[in-house]
Order: structure tokens, then C-alpha cells, then sequence
């Protein structure tokens, strides 16, 4: 238990406040997804760790140091071991240092009364609004936070799923189905059982110069993709447009918290590496790696409480894809591990689109080493099979980076398979791009998805359309 | 990570395997369900003694676990403490019948001597001499002994008082234990009960008045010795008490059988732990049933336990894995939906027998998803398939020995051949090798048989009795 690093860590929910049990996943009281929520705290810990910024609190928040004994206080006695952050087989390759236990200090709230949300960051993050007496979240947001050395016009949007949104304790919610039911801990009526509608459901998320949208499809009864688009300012005062992408593995245990959880962190480290003006290629290389040690630290949870019989020891371990673009006014960084892909669409349809990624599948496989056609292999039922991925059993990480200098204008849409399975090509891609993509990404992305559920909706659809140049709308200053 | 206070208890963990998918219209849910508890004194890194817990809770730290980094708080503490963490009741019959062969009753000496050897320190135990009446054989004052070398000495010795002469009145023997037992105040409550011979000399409605009495107040073991018993009060009296029925056909394998069930009694560390099943409203639950290691018929036994949600017992808990099958009709809902159809908790009577709801030791969800992709709702899921199988292979080797016995030889050869077959789709090698002493196999894969002329009537019982044994779905 000493290697499991988040779930102490929380003494009440975010969303609510209600001091949940130990080893809770899900607020007793609101339905919150508590690991999500320790997992932000401590992605946010490590982001503040590696810009520098672990003395200086953003103001409104009051003494972050005084406050320990809330922190600590309602954690159970056989707590007596220092929170240990995640290091999974990434200890090694890791680039942030390991976090000491007083990193958490940050997290501590100003009232430290019981049932105050311990770390307001991870609120802020949730985007659940804090609670009474809390100090201001906006202030402590990790985006904010971060920027506050960087840019002040960072910002942030994301479609990870944790933004439940769930009313407070007094106000528990009714079944959508049924009426009566109030809603129990898993998402489903305690009267019908009817799953309730969930917040990934459909997302979308618009920021100056990039947007996304994710939906659950047609077959599907959960959205296990996520997605988190951002915005920052290069040391140089010019634009970059981040996107990230990623599909939980389904058969893999909370493939919906392994992509959330690697899209936070990926976004969390290029939003704060790419403003100190880190090299593109290189900030998406840690980037991946800190999107892994994310997913790998939630195996932590599932692997250590339940015992495995032989031969399934490593079939529950969360994963998922990632693909990530970097957009700035001369060029394009794509990221990625998995099938989830990345295309170039130029605004002029008479040149050549193309595609970004090649995806670690077996069809992939099959055509590169010359065994099978392109036809074949994505008409075999392996062909989805992924041969990378992040995730506490995958044998070696090896995310792939390349740079591009496109010579005109266009938009690179970043998406899972649930999209491109209805548009395999480049080409077919671009048709499905409407023209005005550079200038409408949020509408463009909304039509992708349209795309894909007219085309049968297989899958969990996301798409991200990032223009380039980096954000048109601020196209004069750069 | 569910239980941060209580480093030093097993942790259980639930693993549900179903085929979430229904067609449209679709209502039956299936799912096996595999507990699992583990840890005990052995689990990873020393457990953080709480200072005074010891004194204050006896049951969670005390005696009975010897193994892992456990030991410094094993031995004899029990003695000084309140209460022993557990009590166990030997009960021994001694009926006339126990004379025939006389090796039978110096078996059944020796056995109980080994399995009083096997009695931990700080242990409660007693011996009962069981005939139309219950006789305490040690200690004998009405109260249990609390074992050390001294008690298991003088036990052992008492042993010799056992002798053949009466009759067989296995309610009275049970009355006995239960008051014995529960004069210990102890967490796991334990009977091992040894019998050569039918219950004559009480009626069977008597019986069964007792069984359902003791039922949930001790666990227990019984075992036949040589071929005069009837199988189906054995195994009645294990499934009503949770324990497991075996024979001994031959009294010389006494010792080696009543050692094994002392050290996986002394093995157990939570009592009374029963399975939790939350259904939505408009749900009905067509049956819950332990299908590994035994098929044992829950369904029946449910006790209601608040809105929607009932309790199955499941007795007392060591390390092990067992697996049930759930099956649960919920209201058809429309293609998209998806819907809660159980949710499954271990859970554990409060500590002081009433107050604040127990909260459970592990939970899984069953859920059900409905689609129209023919292709994945017809799937079936490969363990409910195979439990589905090992069920009806139990019930095809009982209505085939029924026929068998009643002369019936055309519905005994059709069942027992079914019964061939399905053991050896399974997997299940025991089953099969105890069907073939029976039958003449002609065809294992088409389930042809003939039946035997000449049956051993041990291996007959031993059919009988052993014929809900499962095996694991095949890896």
C-alpha cells in the first residue's frame, strides 16, 4: 500500500465535501470521481514542481504551510507512511523530480475545517465550483497556476470527463429514468438501476485557435475517449496551440480514467515545458511519458487491492492511445502512441493532404513489413489490434515524435479510430473536413463527429481541429 | 486499497465476469461472481500494530495466525484474553455400529487425536461422544478447553473414555455444540462432525428442526465413515451449516482427512460473512448459487437486508476463492440503455450484533447493456457457460443415481452419460474418474454409457457425495 500515492491524499470530495471512506472510488455522497480528482491533485503538484513554483502561492491563497493537520488529520492510523508519488516502471525514465511529501503542503486548503475540500487545486481542476468559506478555485487553477510565470493568456479546455458538475450533498439528484431513485456512487439509480446520463456522454471544448469534440457513439455505453486542448505563449510572445487526444483500451479495467488521465497529464506538462521554451519534439517526448506514468500510477489502485488468479495478473491494468499536436506559427509537432491519428488538411483542397501518424496496430504492422496490403489488413478483424500503447503493462514505452513545416495554411485534425474508421485516407479525411476548418474548428470538429455517428457511430468518437498557423485570431501580433 | 484500518484482517476482492449485452427485450442477466479473500497475518509489509489494539479487539490479532510475519502474536495469548478468536466442537460417533469392524472405532480414536493435535494454541475446543444422546467427553464441565500442549495432552487422553454402545440422534450432538460453542464468545465458531451410520434414533423433521436453528450460529463439517450412512443427511447437514461433506470409506484414512479439516478450520479468519445482492426495483432474482469449489443452492437462503438488497451466508472465510452464480431477471429496457441489473457486496454482521450497518468488504457491479448487435448479445460468457455446465453435471449424476436406484435403467444411463459427457467437456477429471467405478464409458464425447452390474457401494457414495464438486473454467 505504500507504493499507492493518491487515495490518502484525499480527505473530502472536491465536488461536495463529504470525507470519503478509505479506498473509495467514487464520493459517497455526489457520485465524484475521487481518483480522478487525486490524480489531478498530484499531476498539479508535479506541474508546480517542475516550473519552479513550489514556495510561491498564487495569491488568494491563504498560508498553504499552516495547514497540515487537515491534510492529515482524517486519514486512517495505519497512514504512517509519506505519500509516495507515482513511479511505476518510470521511475527511471521519469523527468520530473520525485515530489517530497511537504509538495503536498500546497494542496493544503486556507479553513482547514472537516468536510473542507483538501485540495483546491483538484477542484479547480474538476471545474466543480469550491466550496462555501474555500478560497477562490479560479486562482489556484494548475493552468492559471502555472502561467502565472509564464503567460498570462493561457488557457485551457478539456474534455476529460472530470467536470461532474454534481449538485452537493443536500440536493442529491433524481434518476433520470425513473424519477424517484436518488443516484448511487457507480452512476446508476439506487431505485431502477438505470445508468445515468454521464457528463463524457458528449463533450466539447472551444478556445481561441483550437477546439474539440468527443461523443459516446452509437454502440457504446460510455465514452472511455478524452480529450484536453489548450492554449499558451511561447517565451517569445508567439502563439502554440496544444491538443491532445486519447482512446481507452477496452478491454483493459477503467479505460475511461486512463484516458482521462493521460490527456490531463500531457496537457499539464506541454503547458508548462513549452512556455519556458522547451523544444517541441522534445517537450511532446515528456509529455507522453508523463501521460504513461499517469495511467501507470492508476494500476497502482486496482492492481494492489485485488488479487489476481494466475495468468490474469496483468489483463486489468488501465490503458489507452494518445496522439498530440503542437501548433505554432511555423510549425506542427505531432505525437503519439497507438492508432489514434493525426492528419494535414490545407485549406487549399487542390493540395495534397496527408496523413500524420502511423499507428502502432497490427494492420500497421502487416503493411509494413510487406505481408498484406493496406486493403487486407484493415479488412482483417485484427486490425485494430494496437501494438503500443500507455498503460502498466505495456512492455516499452516508445511515443513517436515528428515535426512538420507546412508551406500554407490548414488545420491537422487530431482524433481517435471511432472518426477515422469512417475516413481511413488522407484524402478522405479532407473531404470530410469542411472548408471553413481554419477559421470554425469548433463547427468542423462538430461535423467530424457527425461524420462518424452518420457513418454507424462503431466507437467512441474525438476529434480535435487545430489551425495552423497557431491562433489565427491573434495572427497579427505573431 | 479498501481497507487501510484493519492491515492485519484478509482482504476480499470480487471479480465479476458476465456478458453485459442483451438483445432487445432481453431480461435474464448472468454473471459468475468470484470472491476472493487473501492476506490474513501474511500479506505485503509488517502491518502497523495500532498501539492497544491488541487488548481492545483480541479477535483481529489473536492465536490462530502462524504464518507470514504473523507469529510474534500467535501462541497462547489466547489464554490470557477475554476471548478465544476461535472454538471448535469435535463430535464423534460412537453408536453400536461403531464396533463393526472394531478397527472403525479406533480409527475414529486416532483421527480425533490427530485433529486435536492440530488444534492451535489459545484454540476453544471440546470432544463430544455423539449416540442417541451427547456426551461431553473433554473437558466436560460444559464449557470449552482452551488448547496448549497441557489441554491437548489431557484431550487425547479422555479419548480413551470413547467407546461403542447406543444409537445415533445427530440433532442432540449438534444442540450440544451449539451450546458449547456458544458459551466461547467466539468469532469463528467451528463443528467437525464424524458419523458412520443413519440418524435412527431421532426423526428426520427433528433434525432438520435443529439444522435450521444452529444454522448461522456455527459452521460445520460433517463426514461419513464406511457405507452405512446416507449420503443426503451428510451433505445436508454441510450445505445447511456450510461446512463440506465427504466420505471415508475406508476408516483408516480417518486421521489424514480430520487433520486437513482442523487445519483449514484453524485457517479461517472472518465469520459470518455474507454475500450482499442490491437488485433494482422491478427485478427478480431467479437464483444465487456457490458453483466453486461445490454447488450449494443459495437462492433459498436469502434474508432480507433493507430496500431491494438481500443477504446470502456464505459461513467463515480464509484464504480461498470461491465463485457464484448470479442470475437476475431485470425490466427490459430500450436498446442504448444500460442499467444497473446488481450490485454485490461481501459484508459482515457489526461488531457488537446490532448498531451501524456493516460496510462491505468488497463489492462488484453486474450491469446490463442492451444493443442490437446480434453478434455480441448471443455471445455467451465463457464462465457462465462453463458453471452452467458444472451445475447441471451435479444435477444429471443425482437424477441419474436416483433412476439408478429406483430401477430405472433407461433415464439412469441417458443421465449419468450426460453427466460423462459434460465432466470430460469440463474438464472435470475427479467427476469423471468417480463415473466411470459406475458406468462403462463407450462414447465420452457423445455421453453413451452403459451401466455397471456390480457397483462398489463405496464408490457409489462416493459419487453421490462428492457429485457437486466444480472445477475452474480451464485456463
Amino acid at each position: 500500500m505504500s507504493q499507492m500515492p493518491q487515495p490518502p491524499q484525499l480527505s473530502a470530495c472536491p465536488t461536495c465535501a463529504e470525507p470519503p471512506q478509505a479506498g473509495d472510488r467514487y464520493c459517497d455522497q455526489c457520485g465524484a470521481d475521487l481518483t480522478v480528482a487525486a490524480a489531478l491533485a498530484a499531476e498539479a503538484a508535479l506541474a508546480a514542481e517542475a516550473i519552479g513554483d513550489r514556495r510561491e502561492a498564487p495569491g488568494g491563497l491563504p498560508d498553504a504551510h499552516g495547514d497540515l493537520p487537515d491534510a492529515y488529520g482524517d486519514l486512517p492510523e495505519t497512514y504512517g507512511d509519506p505519500p509516495v508519488p507515482p513511479r511505476v516502471n518510470g521511475a527511471a525514465r521519469s523527468t520530473h523530480p520525485d515530489p517530497e511529501p511537504d509538495d503536498y503542503e500546497l494542496a493544503a486548503p486556507a479553513s482547514g475545517g472537516y468536510g473542507q475540500v483538501v485540495d483546491p487545486r483538484a477542484a479547480a481542476a474538476l471545474g466543480a465550483p469550491g466550496p462555501p468559506g474555500a478560497p477562490d478555485g479560479s486562482g489556484m487553477h494548475p493552468g492559471t497556476h502555472a502561467s502565472t510565470h509564464t503567460s498570462a493568456a493561457s488557457s485551457t479546455g478539456s474534455g476529460t470527463g472530470a467536470d461532474p458538475r454534481l449538485p452537493g450533498g443536500e440536493h442529491r439528484p433524481r434518476c433520470a429514468a425513473c424519477q424517484e431513485g436518488t443516484i448511487d456512487q457507480d452512476g446508476y439509480c439506487e431505485r431502477c438501476g438505470h445508468a445515468q446520463a454521464r457528463e463524457r456522454d458528449h463533450m466539447e471544448s472551444e478556445l481561441e485557435g483550437v477546439a474539440a469534440a468527443t461523443d459516446r457513439g452509437l454502440r457504446h455505453h460510455r465514452n472511455e475517449d478524452a480529450f484536453s486542448v489548450s492554449t499558451a505563449a511561447l517565451p517569445d510572445g508567439t502563439p502554440v496551440t496544444v491538443a491532445v487526444v486519447c482512446d481507452g483500451v477496452s478491454s483493459a479495467t477503467r479505460p475511461d480514467d486512463a484516458s482521462a488521465a493521460a490527456a490531463h497529464a500531457a496537457s499539464q506538462t506541454l503547458r508548462a515545458t513549452l512556455p519556458r521554451g522547451a523544444h517541441p519534439q522534445q517537450a511532446m517526448n515528456e509529455a507522453i511519458i508523463a501521460a504513461a506514468d499517469a495511467v501507470n500510477s492508476l494500476a497502482l489502485d486496482t492492481g494492489a487491492a485485488a488479487p489476481h488468479h494466475e495468468g490474469q495478473r496483468h489483463q486489468n491494468a488501465p490503458a489507452c492511445t494518445i496522439v498530440s499536436a503542437i501548433v505554432t506559427s511555423d510549425i506542427l509537432t505531432i505525437g503519439w502512441v497507438g492508432d489514434s491519428r493525426a492528419y494535414w488538411v490545407p485549406d487549399d483542397r487542390t493540395a495534397p493532404p496527408a496523413r500524420l501518424t502511423e499507428d502502432d496496430s497490427w494492420a500497421a504492422q502487416m503493411v509494413a513489413a510487406g505481408l498484406m496490403s493496406e486493403a487486407e489488413a484493415y479488412a482483417d478483424e485484427r486490425a485494430h489490434a494496437i501494438t503500443g500503447w500507455l498503460g502498466a503493462d505495456a512492455y516499452e514505452l516508445e511515443p513517436h515524435t515528428a515535426s512538420y513545416k507546412p508551406d500554407r495554411p490548414g488545420v491537422v485534425v487530431v482524433c481517435t479510430d471511432g472518426l477515422w474508421n469512417y475516413a481511413e485516407s488522407a484524402e478522405q479525411m479532407a473531404r470530410a473536413v469542411p472548408p471553413d476548418a481554419r477559421s470554425r474548428p469548433l463547427n468542423s470538429a462538430q461535423v467530424l463527429v457527425g461524420h462518424a455517428l452518420d457513418g454507424g457511430g462503431h466507437d467512441n468518437v474525438t476529434v480535435a481541429v487545430v489551425p495552423f498557423p497557431a491562433a489565427p485570431g491573434r495572427a497579427g501580433s505573431a | 486499497m479498501a481497507h487501510f484500518s484493519t492491515p492485519d484482517a484478509p482482504r476480499f476482492s470480487v471479480e465479476v465476469y458476465q456478458n453485459e449485452y442483451l438483445p432487445e427485450g432481453g431480461r435474464e442477466v448472468n454473471a459468475i461472481i468470484t470472491v476472493t479473500s487473501a492476506g490474513g497475518g501474511a500479506t505485503a509489509g509488517p502491518p502497523i500494530p495500532a498501539p492497544g489494539a491488541y487488548e481492545e479487539d483480541p479477535g483481529a490479532y489473536d492465536g490462530v495466525s502462524g504464518r507470514g510475519g504473523a507469529s510474534g502474536r500467535g501462541g497462547a495469548s489466547g489464554r490470557g484474553s477475554a476471548s478465544p478468536r476461535a472454538a471448535v466442537v469435535i463430535m464423534v460417533d460412537c453408536s453400536g455400529s461403531m464396533d463393526y469392524p472394531p478397527t472403525k472405532m479406533r480409527h475414529a480414536r486416532d483421527a480425533t487425536a490427530a485433529a486435536i493435535d492440530t488444534v492451535r494454541d489459545g484454540v476453544a475446543f471440546s470432544v463430544v461422544a455423539g449416540t442417541h444422546k451427547a456426551v461431553e467427553i473433554f473437558p466436560g464441565n460444559g464449557r470449552l478447553a482452551i488448547a496448549d500442549p497441557l489441554t491437548r495432552a489431557q484431550a487425547k487422553e479422555a479419548l480413551r473414555s470413547l467407546s461403542p454402545g447406543g444409537g445415533t440422534a445427530i440433532g442432540t450432538w449438534l444442540l450440544q455444540a451449539d451450546l458449547l460453542l456458544g458459551s466461547a464468545d467466539a468469532a469463528i465458531r467451528h463443528g467437525i462432525l464424524l458419523t458412520d451410520g443413519r440418524n435412527e434414533h431421532e426423526e428426520p423433521e427433528r433434525l432438520r428442526a435443529v439444522l435450521d436453528a444452529c444454522a448461522g450460529r456455527f459452521t460445520c463439517d460433517a463426514r461419513g465413515v464406511g457405507t452405512d450412512w446416507e449420503v443426503e443427511e451428510v451433505t445436508g447437514i454441510a450445505a445447511a451449516l456450510l461446512g463440506t461433506a465427504d466420505i471415508v470409506a475406508d476408516p483408516a484414512g480417518l486421521a489424514a482427512d480430520f487433520t486437513r479439516m482442523m487445519e483449514t478450520a484453524m485457517g479461517k479468519e472472518v465469520a459470518d460473512v455474507s454475500l450482499r445482492l442490491w437488485t433494482p426495483k422491478g427485478a427478480e432474482v431467479a437464483y444465487v448459487k456457490q458453483v466453486a469449489p461445490t454447488v450449494e443452492d443459495l437462492t433459498a437462503r436469502r434474508v432480507e437486508a433493507g430496500p431491494r438488497a438481500g443477504d446470502y451466508p456464505t459461513g467463515s472465510w480464509g484464504d480461498e476463492s470461491r465463485d457464484y452464480h448470479l442470475c437476475v431477471r431485470v425490466p427490459a429496457a430500450e436498446v442504448g440503455q444500460e442499467m444497473l441489473a446488481a450490485r454485490i457486496s461481501l459484508v459482515q454482521p457489526p461488531p457488537d450484533g446490532v448498531g451501524s450497518p456493516p460496510s462491505p468488504l468488497a463489492q462488484g457491479l453486474v450491469r446490463a447493456v442492451w444493443t442490437n448487435d446480434l453478434a455480441v448479445s448471443t455471445a455467451m460468457n465463457p464462465q457462465v457457460a462453463h458453471y452452467t455446465g458444472q451445475a447441471e453435471l451435479a444435477q444429471a449424476i443425482k437424477q441419474g443415481m436416483n433412476a439408478r436406484k429406483s430401477g430405472d435403467t433407461e433415464q439412469a444411463t441417458a443421465k449419468l452419460g450426460r453427466a460423462v459427457q459434460l465432466a470430460a467437456a469440463s474438464g472435470n477429471e475427479d467427476t469423471a474418474k468417480l463415473l466411470a467405478k459406475v458406468v462403462d464409458v463407450l462414447d465420452v464425447a457423445a455421453g453413451t454409457v452403459r451401466l455397471k452390474a456390480k457397483v462398489a457401494e463405496a464408490d457409489e457414495m462416493t459419487l453421490e457425495t462428492r457429485s457437486t464438486k466444480t472445477v475452474r473454467v480451464k485456463k
